[in-house]
């Protein structure tokens, strides 16, 4: 199957090596500036209780946040915990939908930035079968 | 698995719109071995980048923690018929792909 090359995607942000080389939610929550993240109701996590197939686990995330400029998402108990970082732009809404691999049972945790602070939600998601693997 | 073609359907939707993406990508952990016992090397979508006619309204960064041929749902304010959205992707290995669609 022949990619589309006729137009790299070449001018984006860089990817951030610190933190997704991350071995620890902690050490990944540094990376992206977020250590002192606050608990907060606003920020809205959707997902299954349980998992019975940890390589796809469906997740929604909405942040309700005035101001919200970017939403990261962790899978704590992951070999590298930090999934994504999704950054927000004007004309855009602080939402995104995405499926993630979990090794086994974790906090999926949720963080928010809004103005110049960060915010956190935490989920527990069950998992029956891990997705690591491949 | 290589990478392949990609899937977009922007709609409106109340006040925004939704914009589902799915891209063919076999997001490898690096942990995974082939039948004789090799390690399958890392390889995985790490930028996911959503214009707006043509302006970038969303820049993200993901890692081998999404699940195999990636599917998202983005939403932007407002919205028209007609209006161009793009999305594009950049992998660890410096391959890419990108797509549009019109908002129907």
């Amino acid at each position: 199957m022949a990619l589309t090359l006729l137009r790299p995607w070449a001018a984006l942000a860089a990817w951030n090596k610190e933190a997704f080389g991350a071995r620890s939610a902690a050490d990944a929550l540094k990376g992206i500036g977020a250590a002192d993240a606050a608990p907060s109701a606003e920020l809205v996590i959707e997902a299954p209780e349980i998992a019975e197939n940890g390589a796809v686990v469906p997740i929604e995330i909405a942040s309700k946040l005035p101001g919200t400029s970017s939403i990261a998402v962790l899978v704590d108990k992951n070999p590298f915990p930090l999934v994504g970082k999704f950054d927000f732009r004007e004309g855009a809404v602080p939402f995104v939908k995405l499926n993630v691999k979990m090794g086994e049972t974790s906090e999926v945790r949720v963080i928010a930035l809004a103005g110049a602070k960060s915010y956190a939600a935490t989920k527990e998601i069950k998992v029956t079968i891990g997705g690591c693997g491949g | 698995m290589a990478a392949g073609p990609m899937k977009i359907r922007a709609t409106l939707a109340g006040g925004f719109t939704e914009i589902r993406v799915l891209m063919t990508h076999p997001m490898e952990t690096g942990q995974r071995k082939d039948p004789e016992g090799r390690i399958v090397p890392m390889h995985f979508i790490q930028n996911v980048t959503v214009k707006l006619n043509g302006k970038t309204v969303i820049d993200s960064q993901i890692s081998q923690g999404v699940s195999r041929n990636p599917v998202f749902s983005f939403r932007i304010k407002g919205g028209a018929r007609g209006d161009k959205v793009e999305v594009g992707w950049l992998d660890n290995h410096g391959e890419s792909s990108s797509i549009e669609a019109a908002v129907a």
